[in-house]
């Protein structure tokens, strides 16, 4: 990812993920240079500023959809200027369609000052990727220029020929020396590339390089610990849980002795207590799991209607893990272990010496 | 129809008690009657097949306590015996009916809803039955314990001081439930007690 000098991790956020506002915008001259360079394979275009109801307008070409796999579930690509084509949860959230039309707002969140000269058109809606693509308008470079041109609408634009064109916006002369876009997305053609082309960039020019994964695996290292200390923090939960478990189930075991020792009375086998021991502390850290990971979810359902930017983060309440069914398998073993000592008293009651000694 | 010869048990570091050799007829209505510390629970346990023979032989209808195993033992009590003990100890998270069904359920018997109406009717509850033990008074939650015991139709009704708790009002209306009930079910009845109140209802006395 190539930008305006400044944070790498804000280009990436920026860029990438679509969460972080761009570190600044960098000439489309500059940008051609790069993506005509011999250890470039592809390079696309990304140009951000507006937004529509917090959804980004990314200007870019059909190369960035491709990048994701993204497909049509209707309509079509964007083809024209003021031509979008929408992700699926745009789609789905502000109820747009094919032929809609809507005008966008200047910055990347709400309450920025809209562009009614230039409304966009829908062209199409594409499917669910699960990706940041389906929280995305996408449109061509030269409609997020176009919006913002306010003084020269009248003047005469001279059309390039395919000679003296933009190699990324063909649309505009290569040497157009005011057009501007916010980041370039570079495949290397070779490994040596990705040692080359970085340092050339960050020393040679006015630009900056930075890798998604690397940027990535830097912010978690930072939140790593966070993350960590959350993580401990749950382990040492579940073990005062368990503990709790295994003496509220041994506690009630001694005020039940009498209970045990009459249910033998009455004919009830060792082996029945033992079962009754076992299947009430599975059935209660069962219980206990399912209820918890039940309010874990509503929890995360309150947040993703209380806090809008989760909804674009792609968090979703309703998203279930494996894991959470080895939470269930594993309460259940939970239940039987703490039970052991119970049910071993159970088996060993002996009938006459509890109901004679009280 | 109970029958003991020779019957003594040992305590670990205590001397031995002798019990007198018995013959309760089937349906018989007797009272164990002892000082604390006589064996009276200790007899009863082990007529009741709650604690292990030492010596001696016990026939109940015709089976030999000393000859079933552990969960031979669990299976006869189930269907043989009812128990009735000083404190009640029903489940207090369950209703009436329930807590009746419990004592077939428990000895692998069907759980015959019939009967548990029968039964309450016997002792005047009929209208307890969906009620928590919890919303019950003290004497009612007794002859919940009465039912529980006589549910399964055993031979043989075993009652450990069921009385002593109880003012003179209460222990003779017990004692009349329990009696009247054992004859409704044609059942064995023995009360162990210190409670010479009892002697009133019933004439047959053991003592130790």
């Amino acid at each position: 990812m190539v930008g305006a000098k400044g944070s790498p991790l804000q280009l990436i956020l920026c860029n990438v993920f679509h969460v972080d506002f761009p570190t600044g915008n960098i000439k489309l001259i500059d940008a051609d240079r790069l993506a005509k360079h011999r250890l470039v394979k592809h390079a696309i275009p990304l140009a951000l500023g507006d937004s529509y109801q917090n959804y980004r307008i990314v200007g870019t070409i059909p190369a960035y959809a491709e990048l994701y796999k993204a497909e049509l579930a209707s309509g079509d690509w964007w083809k024209n200027e003021m031509e979008v084509t929408i992700g699926a949860a745009v789609a789905q959230h502000l109820k747009l369609k094919a032929g809609d039309t809507f005008a966008s707002a200047h910055g990347l969140s709400d309450g920025g000052h809209a562009h009614e000269a230039h409304p966009f058109v829908v062209k199409g809606v594409l499917k669910p990727t699960h990706t940041v693509l389906d929280n995305l308008i996408l449109t061509q470079v030269a409609s997020i220029w176009m919006v913002h041109e306010h003084t020269d609408e009248e003047a005469p634009v001279a059309r390039p020929d395919s000679t003296t064109a933009s190699v990324l916006v063909p649309s505009v002369m290569a040497t157009d020396s005011t057009k501007e876009i916010t980041s370039l997305l570079i495949k290397y053609r070779n490994p040596i590339a990705a040692i080359q082309l970085p340092r050339y960039i960050n020393s040679q020019t006015n630009m900056q390089a930075a890798s998604p994964s690397f940027e990535a695996a830097r912010l978690f290292s930072i939140l790593g610990v966070g993350i960590e200390a959350m993580t401990g923090f749950a382990y040492v939960l579940i073990f005062i849980s368990a503990l709790s478990i295994f003496i509220a189930l041994y506690n009630s075991l001694k005020e039940r002795r009498y209970d045990l020792a009459i249910m033998r009375s009455m004919g009830a086998s060792r082996a029945k207590l033992v079962w009754a021991t076992q299947l009430e502390g599975v059935w209660l850290t069962l219980w206990g799991s399912m209820l918890g990971i039940a309010l874990g979810h509503a929890v995360l359902y309150l947040f993703t209607q209380w806090i809008t930017e989760s909804q674009t983060a792609g968090i979703n309440s309703m998203t279930f893990y494996n894991e959470e069914l080895y939470l269930l398998i594993g309460s259940v073993l939970l239940g039987m272990v703490c039970s052991l000592i119970p049910s071993l008293q159970a088996y060993r009651t002996d009938i006459h010496k509890v109901l004679a000694g009280n | 129809m109970i029958t003991t010869k020779s019957v003594s048990y040992t305590y670990p570091s205590a001397s031995e008690i002798v019990f007198p050799d018995l013959s309760i007829p089937a349906a018989g209505q007797f009272l164990l009657l002892g000082e604390s510390g006589s064996g009276k629970t200790t007899l009863l346990h082990l007529l009741g097949g709650l604690l292990k023979l030492q010596r001696g032989t016990i026939d109940v209808n015709g089976t030999a306590l000393s000859g079933l195993n552990e969960s031979q033992l669990d299976r006869f009590r189930g269907r043989n015996y009812g128990f009735i003990f000083q404190r009640n100890h029903l489940l207090a998270a369950l209703s009436v009916e329930q807590n009746l069904l419990m004592a077939p359920y428990l000895a692998g018997l069907k759980q015959d809803h019939h009967r548990v109406d029968e039964v309450l009717t016997q002792l005047g509850m009929a209208d307890q039955k969906k009620k928590r033990i919890r919303e019950l008074s003290l004497g009612q939650a007794q002859r919940v314990a009465i039912a529980r015991a006589v549910l399964n139709k055993p031979s043989v009704i075993i009652a450990d001081e069921p009385t002593s708790a109880l003012d003179d009002k209460n222990c003779s209306r017990v004692a009349a439930l329990l009696t009247s009930v054992a004859e409704q079910n044609r059942a064995t009845l023995i009360i162990a007690t210190h409670d010479h109140r009892l002697k009133d209802t019933i004439k047959n006395v053991i003592q130790l």
